[in-house]
């Protein structure tokens, strides 16, 4: 119970600094902190993200961090992107989907690193909402 | 102006069908995508970038709770004890993004994708 709260907090920090809705965190919270099974964790952990990310975009919103048509195209594309995942999971070995999305990833880190370090300390200037396109 | 507006819309759309399309697979948020893709394809900064992702994932965890929750699968009692804790740290999180360097979110971002991705690979 009491490292279910902890590894809450720890999600919700990892939420706010990046950006993700903590998920990853939270399914072994409810696992192993709370003994609920895989699938009940991994739909209550969906539950917990809601006040999470709402509360997180609030803030940002403050902040002047949120492009708010953008986030709401995001939000109702993937919920179409989601249902295809569902049927894709139940037509393609599991195994070969951790291997695509995870070399995927790493593709992306390296891209992430590589333009940090292009850019310096200064990644942030010159962009906006209103940055469509940038060609360096 | 239209060429380039239309393409800003097809990468949109392409970075919220691959955010669902890891949703929908790995149970998870799409905010894993959705930050790196907005910064790389979109030109958006990290801070714009993280704000937004979780507008969309607002939504996206809306629904998807909706449709796990018609089957029954959804606790709320365990899904407070642990999200209630989150929000508390989330405005910790937001605080601390604030005083740290876009350059240093970014890296923090890559540091995590690398760890998830090879938890992926090695079937973790």
């Amino acid at each position: 119970m009491i490292e279910a709260i902890l590894i809450g907090l720890a999600a919700g920090v990892v939420a706010g600094l990046l950006g993700v809705g903590g998920g990853t965190l939270f399914v072994p919270a409810l696992t192993i902190g709370l003994g609920l099974s895989q699938l009940d964790a991994e739909a209550t952990s969906l539950l917990a993200i809601i006040p999470v990310a709402l509360v997180g975009a609030v803030r940002q919103r403050a902040h002047g961090n949120v492009d708010v048509r953008t986030g709401a195209v995001l939000g109702v594309v993937a919920v179409a992107g989601a249902l295809a995942g569902v049927a894709i999971a139940n037509a393609v070995p599991q195994r070969a989907l951790e291997v695509g999305f995870g070399l995927f990833l790493l593709f992306v880190a390296w891209r992430l690193v590589a333009r940090a370090l292009r850019l310096g300390g200064d990644s942030e200037a010159g962009a906006g909402a209103g940055a469509g396109e940038r060609h360096h | 102006m239209a060429r380039m507006a239309g393409r800003r819309t097809l990468r949109l759309a392409a970075i919220g069908t691959a955010a669902g399309l890891f949703s929908g697979l790995f149970g998870v948020g799409g905010g894993i995508l959705i930050v790196p893709l907005l910064v790389l394809w979109c030109g958006f900064g990290e801070r714009l970038a993280t704000g937004t992702s979780l507008a969309a994932i607002v939504i996206i965890a809306a629904v998807a709770t909706a449709a796990h929750g018609a089957y029954g699968n959804v606790h709320i009692r365990e899904g407070l004890l642990v999200g209630l804790p989150a929000v508390a740290g989330v405005l910790i999180g937001t605080e601390l993004q604030a005083r740290i360097s876009a350059r240093s979110i970014s890296l923090l971002f890559a540091a995590v994708l690398g760890a998830v991705a090879v938890a992926m690979l090695a079937g973790l």
